[in-house]
């Protein structure tokens, strides 16, 4: 167990590093960082004096390992636009980002696996067909568009929940949290729901094709001939084993939801880090992309590696032999 | 000595969307208690349905169509869901073949074995431990306290089917149905566990329904014998008599085609042709096309299952038109 | 070809077309906006791109039925006073054309990886599946968004929107060959092990000609399923990019951009700029998501899971 959590971890510094040459490649070859340090009216002299201080003129090797020296250290460089370091910026719109995936994950889970798990054990139910039709319906719209009709219906039509916005926050320690107040809670709604439209159709999915070729398995044949209780069959034999691929996969699914923040957010106006992303983007910030990527970047492989170790523990053939 | 389990003109058919499909075609055969019965026959010709069938474990698209069985004189494929699952194993337990894919990968032995001793009895976990490691002991699986802890993977296949053979013990089963329980084990285990078998149910004295393509090993470890081809029986009697005399056509190509000890080196003898599959059944008696004995009338009516003697006073019985004392040579 | 045609209607696949309403439904859905796509010159009413078309005076005006609609305009104007349906089919007929390219990129990339790592094994096999592993668990849209965003940012706005045809089409196919090499290295793999190609290196034909010759055409159920799977995919990212304003610009709008054009008039109720294209959207990509499940439950391929 010891050498795949170490092999997982290697693995993940080997991403890390690429991400970070990616990020490198990007500061270095886009956008003129003096000019967004001084703006345009300034002397050539001058220009040249920054660029000395900024080792620009280093070799690129040395302001590739300058750079990496920096990122260790948290330091991602300036927001022009912002006057504060990028990671700071980002830092302060993380929670916002968190909590919204935070709760979307929740409602997938939460309604994925009973609803897939009751189509894989009663295909031929109406409801079952019911669950079906509507999951591939599901993944035929696109997170932007739900978000859409739900800003349409639910406030410019109905008037019932806020179209954009955090609503009301309140700050624990550097944090600053919705989940605390009412409107809090109302703003948070409808920005969930859309993010998690298109991964809840295909969780429900996956678990339900998953399930339905573990049913078919020897050894839940074999459980049935051992006389078990039909429940014990389902959510002990065949979840379980069906759990192994949907964490794999759900880990990738986890990290496809990062760039629906994007969309979600920005339909939303919603304060966090996909917004942030698009507000860069507009103003050409340099340093707050490479920030974002960085970061961005680095929950992605957390996230990964944390559920390929999951993946280990529930999987007994991987903690033994110690090879995925 | 009082019947077992009775098995009368059972049917199954699957139902797809071409149509039905017989895999089992009005079988009939008994099992005394104590008695180990062997059900014989190529792949595909309905064995497993058949043992799946008495516990009424088919699965879809497959459905009983006809017939009945009784277990201890009770009609138990008339049982309601949660009656019959209480007779799975624990009255009648079943060994699949391939030890390799029966067990849950995911759950230690402990667990499986636990689990299968609480569905039918009031128990604690630590006694049902207790249980299941006697039983392990009981299949000759040493420190067997430690081995519950472990997980399948962590099992030779040989290992395995002596823990699946140990679950299959658990409730003290009075019939055991075992199918292919060593077609997919090495040559050497094969022996091992067969012997295990033999020597289970001795000891208390439980039916056992062997279900196989080997005809040799139905020879040496069982005493009644019943032969499938096509989704029928089409010859039952004492193994002794069965194997020494064979009566029904198909039987005798399967004997013949046995490698013999007193003639090493001649060529097996095979039968011509090969079973026909389900959705190609000939017409008349399935076994026609391959008969070396076909008459006009085989293929055109099925034979019914007419009783026959066998030298030495042993009875059986036989569907082949060959023993039809009223059979006119049309 | 009259020959292909007969074996076709004899196939198992046409037979479960045959009986299934759903797959007949969505199969002619897509034939029809796929035609209409195509033909958009010949049967929209007006040329979105010409510029004579763009009148703010006639701006917002609604559909038909609507009070204040014009007979002239359908589905009423969007927010540049262009007909809205003919701005729709144009549309469409970008999304359909980036789609597809964008597949056929990604199936050219993954079959030829995915067959010289499954044939050749060994190290190449290693370090193909290695990258696509590493690309796999990163989201292709947000590869696929940030690539744009840093090209944007490179060339100006209005450099991007000349190439975006062209880079939405790469950077969408790229984003997505692992899926490919994975399916199809896992049936070669599979296929490897039969007589079939044990007999034909035996007889002495040489690698490439096994390849091509022998193991792809086995290959081709998976790669069918998973080519529809990823043209809705397709279709569904170039939209999302184009929502977020790193796509087709509004001047040469795809339905992703019409849709973005459209979401702040919806304050001001003008919800038809918004609803049309995204329904067009919606049942062109619920079309092809329909036959991909079809074929798939026909097909039954062993997909590569992830």
């Amino acid at each position: 167990m010891a050498a795949f959590i170490i092999r997982r971890i290697v693995q993940a510094f080997v991403v890390m590093f690429i991400i970070s040459s990616i990020g490198f490649a990007v500061k270095h070859n886009v956008g003129d960082p003096v000019w967004q340090i001084t703006g345009i009216s300034v002397s050539k002299a001058e220009r040249e004096r920054i660029r000395e201080d900024l080792g620009l003129n280093d070799p690129v090797y040395i302001q590739y390992i300058d750079f990496l020296k920096k990122a260790a250290h948290g330091d991602l460089g300036k927001s022009y636009f912002y006057k504060k370091p990028a990671a700071d910026v980002i830092l302060d719109k993380a929670p916002a980002t968190l909590e919204l995936v935070l709760v979307s994950s929740l409602i997938i889970v939460v309604l994925s696996v009973p609803l897939g798990i009751y189509a894989a054990i009663y295909p031929k139910r109406l409801f079952s067909r019911v669950i079906m039709g509507g999951s591939i319906v599901g993944v035929s719209i696109p997170v932007f568009l739900i978000a859409i009709m739900g800003v349409y219906l639910f406030s410019v039509q109905l008037g019932w929940l806020p179209s954009f916005g955090r609503g009301e926050t309140v700050n624990v320690g550097g944090w600053r949290t919705g989940f605390l107040t009412a409107d809090g809670w109302r703003h948070l709604i409808l920005p969930s729901l859309s993010l998690s439209s298109i991964m809840l159709p295909l969780f429900i999915r996956l678990i339900r094709s998953e399930m339905m070729e573990v049913l078919e398995s020897d050894y839940i044949r074999y459980a049935w001939a051992k006389g078990l209780n039909r429940y014990r069959i389902w959510f002990l034999h065949a979840f379980k084993n069906t759990l192994l691929p949907v964490i794999t996969v759900g880990g990738v699914q986890l990290g496809i939801t990062i760039a629906f923040t994007i969309l979600t957010e920005t339909v939303f106006q919603w304060q966090g880090l996909g917004f942030l992303f698009m507000e860069a983007v507009e103003r050409s910030d340099t340093a707050l992309l490479v920030a974002y990527l960085m970061f961005v970047g680095m929950i992605m492989v957390v996230v990964n590696t944390v559920v390929d170790i999951i993946y280990g523990v529930v999987n007994p053939t991987v903690r033994i032999t110690g090879a995925a | 000595m009082s019947v077992l389990l009775q098995v009368e003109d059972l049917t199954v058919n699957f139902a797809l969307r071409t149509g039905d499909l017989t895999a089992l075609n009005g079988v009939s055969f008994a099992l005394n208690e104590g008695e180990r019965l062997g059900l014989v026959g190529e792949s595909g010709a309905g064995k497993s349905v058949a043992g799946f069938a008495i516990i009424n474990l088919i699965s879809k698209p497959g459905y009983i169509a006809g017939g009945r069985v009784l277990f201890q004189g009770e009609e138990i494929s008339a049982l309601p869901q949660e009656a019959i699952r209480r007779i799975r194993g624990n009255r009648i337990s079943m060994v699949f073949q391939d030890p390799m894919m029966t067990l849950n990968p995911v759950l230690t032995i402990g667990t499986q074995m636990v689990e299968t001793l609480q569905a039918h009895r009031d128990i604690g976990p630590s006694e049902a431990a207790a249980i299941a490691a006697d039983k392990l002991r009981k299949v000759h699986i040493p420190s067997p306290e430690k081995r519950l802890r472990q997980y399948p993977h962590e099992f030779s296949g040989g290992m395995r089917q002596r823990i699946i053979i140990a679950v299959a013990l658990l409730n003290d089963p009075q019939l055991i149905i075992a199918d292919e329980p060593t077609t997919a084990l090495d040559v050497t285990i094969q022996a091992e566990i067969m012997d295990l078998f033999l020597e289970l149910c001795e000891q208390s004295r439980m039916g056992l329904m062997l279900i196989t393509h080997d005809l040799a090993v139905v020879s040496e470890t069982t005493e009644k014998i019943a032969v499938m081809y096509a989704g029928k029986i089409v010859e039952e009697g004492r193994t002794g008599d069965v194997v020494r005399s064979p009566r029904h056509p198909y039987t005798q190509g399967l004997i013949a085609a046995l490698p013999q000890g007193e003639h090493r080196g001649t060529r097996l003898n095979q039968i011509p042709g090969t079973m026909p599959t389900l959705t190609r059944i000939p017409p008349g008696c399935s076994f026609h096309p391959r008969c070396p004995h076909v008459m006009a009338v085989c293929a055109r009516r099925e034979p019914a299952s007419l009783p026959v003697d066998y030298p030495g006073g042993g009875q059986g019985v036989v569907a082949c038109h060959l023993f039809d004392p009223q059979r006119h040579d049309e | 070809m009259m020959d292909h045609w007969q074996r076709f209607k004899a196939s198992d696949l046409f037979y479960d077309f045959k009986r299934d309403k759903v797959a007949i439904v969505s199969f002619a859905v897509f034939v029809l906006l796929f035609v209409c796509a195509f033909s958009a010159p010949l049967i929209a009413p007006y040329n979105p791109y010409d510029p004579a078309n763009i009148d703010i005076m006639s701006s917002e005006i609604p559909p038909v039925w609507m009070a204040g609609g014009m007979d002239d305009y359908i589905l009423g104007t969007d927010a540049q006073g262009r007909d809205l349906l003919s701005t729709m089919i144009y549309g469409m007929r970008i999304s359909i054309v980036i789609g597809l390219c964008a597949v056929l990129l990604q199936a050219v990339i993954g079959i030829v990886i995915g067959l010289i790592a499954g044939y050749y094994g060994g190290k190449l096999d290693g370090f193909f599946m290695r990258l696509a592993d590493v690309q796999l668990s990163f989201s292709y849209l947000m590869v696929a968004i940030f690539v744009s965003a840093v090209l944007q940012a490179a060339v100006g706005v209005g450099r991007f929107a000349e190439i975006a045809v062209p880079f939405l089409i790469i950077v969408i196919g790229l984003a997505q060959w692992p899926q490919y090499a994975r399916t199809v290295r896992a049936s070669v793999l599979a296929e490897k092990k039969k007589e079939y190609v044990e007999a034909a290196r035996v007889t002495g034909f040489n690698s490439h000609r096994i390849m091509w010759r022998h193991i792809l055409p086995n290959c081709m159920s998976p790669i069918l399923v998973l080519s529809t799977i990823q043209v809705a995919n397709a279709v569904m990212s170039e939209a999302a990019l184009s929502f977020l304003g790193l796509g087709m610009p509004v001047t040469r709008p795809s339905l992703g951009s019409l849709i973005n054009a459209g979401f702040e008039y919806i304050f001001s109720g003008s919800w038809w700029i918004t609803a049309f294209p995204g329904l067009l959207l919606v049942i062109l990509v619920l079309a092809v998501n329909l036959l991909g499940d079809f074929l798939r439950d026909v097909l039954n391929p062993k997909l590569y899971k992830g």
